[in-house]
């Protein structure tokens, strides 16, 4: 069996590549066509390049809520927050640090095991509190949450299968206690 | 009750005719335009809705833009720019990004194809809604008839308020054609935009600022667009005054105080005058009112005023630390902390510092020689001399823009029009035409190279047309003089790409759009010249000066250098090449 993915590690990667500080904003914006485009061209702009990025409605139709992840330039970022809270179908954008918020984010990942594997999976997959979406008698689908560090860890240990695909919905953010998001 | 007059009058609008009925309702005075297919119903609706709006045929749609541009430098108030879908709307862009640099109200309205037909190649279909996201302050495709009072009056509202800028209307063809059935004067909706904050300034700020005002000793204004645009020019004018602190402005800021005023520095910058530039390194407190801090201004920026404290005031608070870490930041309208701030002035003792700059003033005077043949800043200075420090002045981009800033002195605000931000060639004469029909009664002058004029020169037609008494002054070197200087002092003189041979006869390309006009050959000549040219005021005039081909503008600041690097006369050896900046 073949099953064909584009998305798969680079061969001779050694460690984790060096990367840029990453921040994650929340964004609340006008829920109209257009908006994504003129956010990411203010980040685009300005050398920043967006690793992850949530979008969903709010409450309130009218308004769309954005978590976004961004690597640059950490001196810039104070005046990024203030050209993206520019833009006019803007209603606020705040960092997020994950002191003051809970930030989780979803995993996807599929991976060929067979009937001699299946229960070590499993038990990995209950470790992480995640569970098992699709199973066949060659592959499973296993789906968790959590911040991004324990979606890495866990990452870490399916890798000793044979990971097909992986699908990260990228994190979402929200605000602790009465503070807004 | 607008749209009970309209269900009164028992006549149905379509979507054409409800947008250029708001234009109406909103004000406008002017649209500068050139048609094509896809606006067809908008221009039918200027036609068939009886308004006060007078419409305005360009020669081409970046004309357009630079009128409605001049227009809005001259008045503060927003003109329009209509024009079809495609390349008309393309030929919008670099009049559109130079209003946005510079903070200018405009509402560009663009034809578009229908609906059904976005995204699928049709006829003269382009994303002029994504292409010109990065260049506006806003923009809008209009998808419902009924939305379009609203959207058009947002966009007018976003443009003239806050710190001001383009906004981009498309209106597709089914759009504009549709049964208008909505309401004339709806609410607008803009939860994300608040420009009314701008009107309450921190009142911590102020005191943390009047106790720097009060400690200075070597205190100076550096006055920007900014404080033009909210009319603190009284405020300004009682600011320094009373502290008797002198003034520099920048190139947006020329005349909102006025240049012939004893506190006057002039222009700062890479061709400032020597004197502003030498007081910008000497103060010890810096009070920005308005400006943005351009690359141009603080040179090299880590070395910017570094033992001054910096005061900074500006309406967007995304200005705030992006070129300058100011000690106070003082986010909002100009005017509005101008006068908390006055409110609690007292004068200070600055006489060793005025003397100071009065040394540097006699030191340094801004000068050309008159022998040698014909220099631009003569044919300028006698200009002013003639004109006066009332007239308007626009000017195109390049070494005579430079020399137009340091000797055309601007004595008051919305006088003096010239891009900026942008630095587009081509600006000046268009922007020129867009001012003399926002004050019929006024002298207006454009002021041009070779190279610029002949980037819009087209709009000769529109000048002729409609008899605009503009003073179009041509400085001809043959070169594309500042790029050319730029050679001969960086890159060991090689010319490359700035000899503008096979340049037209001006005076016979004036004849023949029936323009008349007079030759400058002489320093001679100068005044008698300009005299008569100024003498016909029915109609534009051209005014052509041969000037000598190698000149350079000094003081000059080299791109990213010090300000304290600052060269006030032709350099000895040779410089390195300009890094930081352009």
């Amino acid at each position: 069996m073949s099953i064909v993915t584009t998305d798969t590690p680079p061969e001779n990667a050694s460690g984790t590549p060096v990367s840029l500080p990453v921040h994650t904003l929340s964004v609340f914006v006008n829920n109209k066509a257009g908006v994504l485009m003129r956010i990411c061209q203010a980040f685009a702009r300005r050398g920043y390049n967006i690793d992850s990025l949530v979008v969903s409605k709010g409450r309130d139709i009218h308004f769309s809520r954005m978590t976004i992840g961004i690597s640059g330039d950490p001196d810039g970022l104070a005046q990024i927050i203030l050209q993206v809270t520019k833009l006019i179908d803007v209603i606020h954008c705040v960092e997020h640090t994950s002191d003051d918020s809970v930030n989780k984010e979803l995993l996807l990942v599929k991976f060929l095991v067979d009937k001699k594997d299946r229960t070590e999976a499993l038990q990995i997959i209950d470790h992480y509190g995640g569970k098992t979406v699709d199973l066949t008698p060659t592959s499973m689908i296993a789906m968790l949450n959590g911040d991004t560090s324990k979606i890495d860890a866990a990452l870490a240990m399916f890798s000793q299968f044979e990971v097909i695909e992986t699908v990260r919905t990228g994190k979402v953010v929200m605000a602790r206690g009465e503070l807004a998001t | 009750m607008r749209n009970n007059h309209f269900r009164m009058s028992n006549k149905q609008l379509d979507g054409a005719q409800a947008l250029i009925k708001t234009l109406d309702d909103l004000g406008i005075e002017y649209i500068f335009g050139y048609s094509g297919g896809a606006a067809i119903p908008i221009f039918d609706a200027l036609v068939t809705v009886k308004t006060n709006i007078k419409f305005v045929l360009a020669r081409h749609e970046q004309g357009c833009c630079h009128m409605a541009d001049g227009y809005a430098r001259a008045t503060g108030k927003p003109a329009v720019v209509l024009v079809t879908s495609g390349p008309g709307a393309g030929n919008t862009i670099t009049g559109i990004m130079t209003a946005q640099m510079d903070s200018v109200p405009m509402i560009i309205i663009c034809g578009q194809q229908v609906t059904w037909m976005l995204g699928k190649d049709a006829f003269q279909e382009a994303d002029i809604f994504g292409i010109t996201i990065p260049v506006v302050k806003h923009n809008y495709l209009v998808k419902e008839t009924d939305s379009i009072p609203r959207v058009i009056r947002e966009a007018h509202h976003i443009s003239t308020t806050g710190r001001p800028g383009p906004v981009l209307v498309d209106v597709p063809k089914d759009i504009s054609s549709g049964l208008f059935t909505g309401d004339m004067d709806p609410e607008l909706d803009l939860p994300g935009y608040k420009p009314e904050t701008s009107y309450h300034v921190d009142a911590d700020k102020i005191d943390e600022a009047l106790q720097l005002i009060h400690k200075a000793e070597r205190p100076l204004i550096l006055a920007g667009h900014g404080a033009m645009i909210s009319g603190a020019d009284a405020e300004l004018k009682e600011l320094a005054e009373t502290l008797h602190c002198p003034v520099t402005s920048t190139l947006l800021g020329k005349g909102v105080f006025p240049e012939e005023h004893e506190l006057s520095l002039g222009m700062l910058g890479m061709h400032g005058t020597a004197y502003a530039n030498k007081a910008i390194c000497a103060c010890d407190l810096l009070i920005n009112i308005g400006s943005r801090f351009d690359d141009r201004i603080i040179g090299q920026a880590d070395k910017f005023c570094k033992d001054a404290k910096i005061i900074h005031i500006d309406i967007d608070p995304s200005e705030m630390n992006k070129m300058v870490r100011p000690d106070i930041e003082i986010v909002g309208d100009a005017k509005t902390s101008l006068v908390e701030i006055n409110k609690r002035i007292s004068s200070l003792d600055t006489d060793p510092w005025l003397n100071t700059i009065e040394g540097w003033r006699k030191k340094y005077p801004l000068s050309y020689r008159k022998q040698g043949g014909l220099r631009m800043q003569q044919v300028i200075d006698e200009l002013y001399q003639v004109a006066g420090g009332d007239a308007i002045v626009s000017t195109d981009v390049g070494q005579h823009q430079m020399w137009a800033a340091q000797f055309y002195k601007t004595n008051a605000s919305w006088k003096w029009l010239s891009s900026g931000g942008a630095g587009t060639m081509g600006f000046g004469f268009p922007a020129a035409i867009g001012a003399a029909f926002a004050c019929p009664d006024e002298t207006v002058i454009s002021i041009s190279g070779d190279g610029g004029f002949q980037m819009t020169l087209f709009e000769l037609a529109t000048a002729a047309l409609h008899k605009l008494p503009v003073k179009i002054v041509v400085l001809n070197n043959h070169y594309l003089g500042m790029v050319r200087q730029w050679q001969e002092l960086f890159f060991e003189d090689r010319k490359s790409g700035v000899d503008l041979e096979g340049n037209p006869d001006f005076c016979k390309l004036a004849a023949a759009y029936g323009i008349p006009s007079f030759n400058i050959k002489r320093p001679a000549d100068v005044r008698r010249q300009l005299e008569k040219a100024f003498e016909i005021t029915d109609g534009p005039v051209l005014i052509h000066a041969e000037c000598i081909k190698h000149d350079n503008v000094f003081p000059m600041i080299p791109a990213g250098a010090a300000l304290e690097d600052m060269l006030t006369e032709p350099p000895k050896g040779k410089l390195a090449k300009p890094t930081g900046s352009t």
